[in-house]
């Protein structure tokens, strides 16, 4: 009687299974690394652009002037710091809205510290422990933002508005809601001197980016990133401690703003609350442009990089052509929607999950 | 003869209850190295909650679970696949955006150092296990590199399958594995099962359509409303048969 079940899928003891889909794996790996890329194409177009433009319209040289490059270089300082930990955030799933408010907080702290300090201990002890200083009451709105996240489960959009307002508010409180100028010559020479005809500021956060680059794509913790934004269920049945990592997630990116805002205050010799509200949105965007999906899971820091260049490009590039600055804006919102345009075409193509 | 073998898993008399509703009650079965048993039965009839009590996530109101002979009780499903018993999600419980190996160690990833000081995740480690791994499912995948959202459903249920294994799970428990694929597919996770059962590890297999159980089952036991409608050996019993258990009649 056994016999009467059909005997479709019994008839195969081991069928032998050859490996599938091979054939369009390759089309698919190549689609994929352009995409991966794309950041960095549309940088290159970018400063082809405007090289062009610059020769055709006044007979002058964009990238290859160096004062040009430096001061790209030194505009995209403080957005790249925010878009660091940005990244690490988005890549999980999640987003920090406060990372803009809490840099303004830290050049405050910074500034005052550096203040008080300087007659005491000298300069540089004063700068450093004025950059201790700020990266840690940094830290403290990043404490929170983890505990929202990760124990009383808030989504991470309303948890760090949250956030946005409560360090806005203490950062204009600090400040004594103006400016707060710094007097160390140490700390200026920091914020605006040359190393190798390099600002020191840059070489700073180059060295930043690698070791976070370095985090995020060789150690346990950014693997584990993209894994919990991938599908936090399969990261907590492989036994990652999820609320551990996202309380640690949201002070390193609390952390990085407070790095962007002692860098800040060493540029422009000041503490200023509001330093880094224009910020928020082209951190996002840098992230965004870099190739991450607001839905998690991907991301990378040197799409991020490219990313962060990119607006740094436009909004430089079109005040050096003379074109009215709100321009810009138009740009940067034209420019993040052809990249999610092309992020939802490449997962489409490449036939990546579409949904949950 | 496979009787005096020592089972690897027995359940004893297992009840869980919710309140006033008895989820399952005095249920029993065992099962033995390489063998495969099929759990059928209605939507409700207890299948879900028997797995969830043997995989640590439900703490049964009463019965016993033997691992080996040895009485066990989870309080985590971390406890229970520490001693070998691993489920398989319908949902797979996968990282879409991580190679095989990136899935395989996922939480338990190998190091190594760069020049003697710097520590990077070891990824040709992991992508030489995950070869080996799934060679020794009989699935040959090239690519190592490439995320397993890349791949079909058979080959990602086999990596779910391949990262129990890697961790030497001695019971595989399987809900609707070949649920949501086409029947190419399908049959590539029966030969799967078929491997498992090879190495002599153990396999509950959950399935709602009866030709896979037939397929590779070489017991089925039919569940309803919570205790056990009856057990046969699938060289014994016809499709007619199990479904009538299964509807009661």
């Amino acid at each position: 009687m056994s016999v009467s079940s059909p005997p479709t899928v019994a008839d195969a003891p081991t069928p032998h299974v050859k490996p599938q889909a091979d054939h369009s794996d390759t089309a698919k790996t190549v689609v994929q690394r352009i995409a991966d890329l794309r950041a960095w194409l549309f940088l290159l177009a970018l400063i082809l652009g405007f090289e062009i433009w610059a020769r055709t319209a006044f007979s002058g040289t964009f990238i290859l002037n160096p004062f040009n490059l430096q001061s790209i270089a030194i505009f995209a300082v403080a957005p790249l710091l925010l878009a660091i930990g940005q990244t690490y955030v988005i890549i999980s799933g999640g987003i920090d809205l406060s990372m803009g408010f809490i840099m303004g907080l830290a050049a405050v702290v910074a500034a005052h510290v550096i203040n008080g300090l300087t007659p005491g201990i000298g300069m540089p002890a004063a700068v450093m422990a004025g950059f201790v200083a700020a990266v840690l009451v940094a830290s403290v709105p990043g404490i929170i933002n983890g505990l929202l996240v990760s124990r009383l489960r808030v989504p991470p959009f309303i948890g760090t508005l949250g956030m946005f307002g409560v360090a806005r508010g203490v950062a204009f409180l600090l400040a004594g809601g103006t400016t707060v100028p710094i007097s160390n010559s140490f700390f200026a020479y920091l914020g605006n001197g040359r190393f190798l005809n390099v600002p020191i500021i840059v070489w700073i956060t180059a060295a930043f980016v690698l070791i976070m680059h370095y985090v995020l794509s060789q150690t346990r913790f950014g693997q584990h990133n993209y894994a919990i934004g991938a599908n936090v269920q399969a990261a907590r049945r492989a036994g990652i401690d999820i609320k551990r990592h996202l309380l640690r997630l949201y002070i390193l990116s609390a952390c990085c703003a407070g790095l962007a805002g002692v860098l800040y205050s060493a540029r422009f010799n000041a503490g200023a609350a509001q330093a880094g509200e224009p910020l928020l949105l082209d951190c996002v965007a840098a992230v965004v442009i870099g190739g991450a999906s607001l839905f998690g899971g991907s991301g990378t820091i040197l799409g991020t990089v490219a990313g962060a260049f990119v607006i740094a490009v436009i909004q430089y590039g079109l005040v050096f052509v003379n074109v009215e600055p709100f321009w810009q804006f138009i740009s940067v919102g034209v420019v993040i929607i052809i990249s999610v345009l092309i992020d939802q075409a490449q997962r489409r193509f490449s036939g990546g999950r579409v949904d949950e | 003869m496979s009787e005096a073998v020592q089972p690897l898993l027995e359940v004893q008399n297992l009840s869980k209850h919710f309140g006033a509703v008895r989820a399952l009650s005095d249920f029993s079965m065992q099962i033995r190295p390489g063998e495969v048993v099929a759990l059928a039965g209605d939507n409700g009839a207890g299948k879900t909650t028997l797995i969830k009590a043997i995989s640590g996530v439900y703490k049964p109101t009463a019965g016993e679970i033997r691992l080996k002979g040895e009485p066990v009780s989870f309080s985590t499903p971390q406890e229970a696949r520490d001693k070998g018993i691993e489920t398989i999600y319908q949902d797979l419980a996968l990282a879409d955006n991580l190679t095989i190996g990136g899935n395989i160690f996922l939480g338990r990833e190998p190091m190594r150092r760069i020049l003697g000081v710097l520590p990077v995740l070891d990824r040709p480690k992991m992508a030489q296990a995950a070869r080996e791994t799934m060679a020794l499912l009989d699935f040959h995948v090239s690519r190592m590199e490439a995320p397993v959202s890349n791949f079909s459903g058979g080959q990602r249920q086999a990596v779910a399958i391949g990262r129990a294994v890697y961790w030497n799970a001695q019971i595989l428990i399987m809900d609707e594995p070949t649920a949501a694929l086409g029947v190419p597919e399908q049959r590539k996770v029966i030969s799967l099962i078929h491997q498992l059962k090879a190495q002599g590890r153990g396999v509950i297999f959950i399935s709602h359509n009866l030709q896979d159980i037939f397929a590779v089952s070489d017991r089925i036991v039919v569940l309803r409303r919570g205790v056990t409608a009856g057990e046969r050996k699938i060289s014994e019993t016809t499709h007619d048969e199990v479904v009538k258990l299964m509807v009661g009649g």
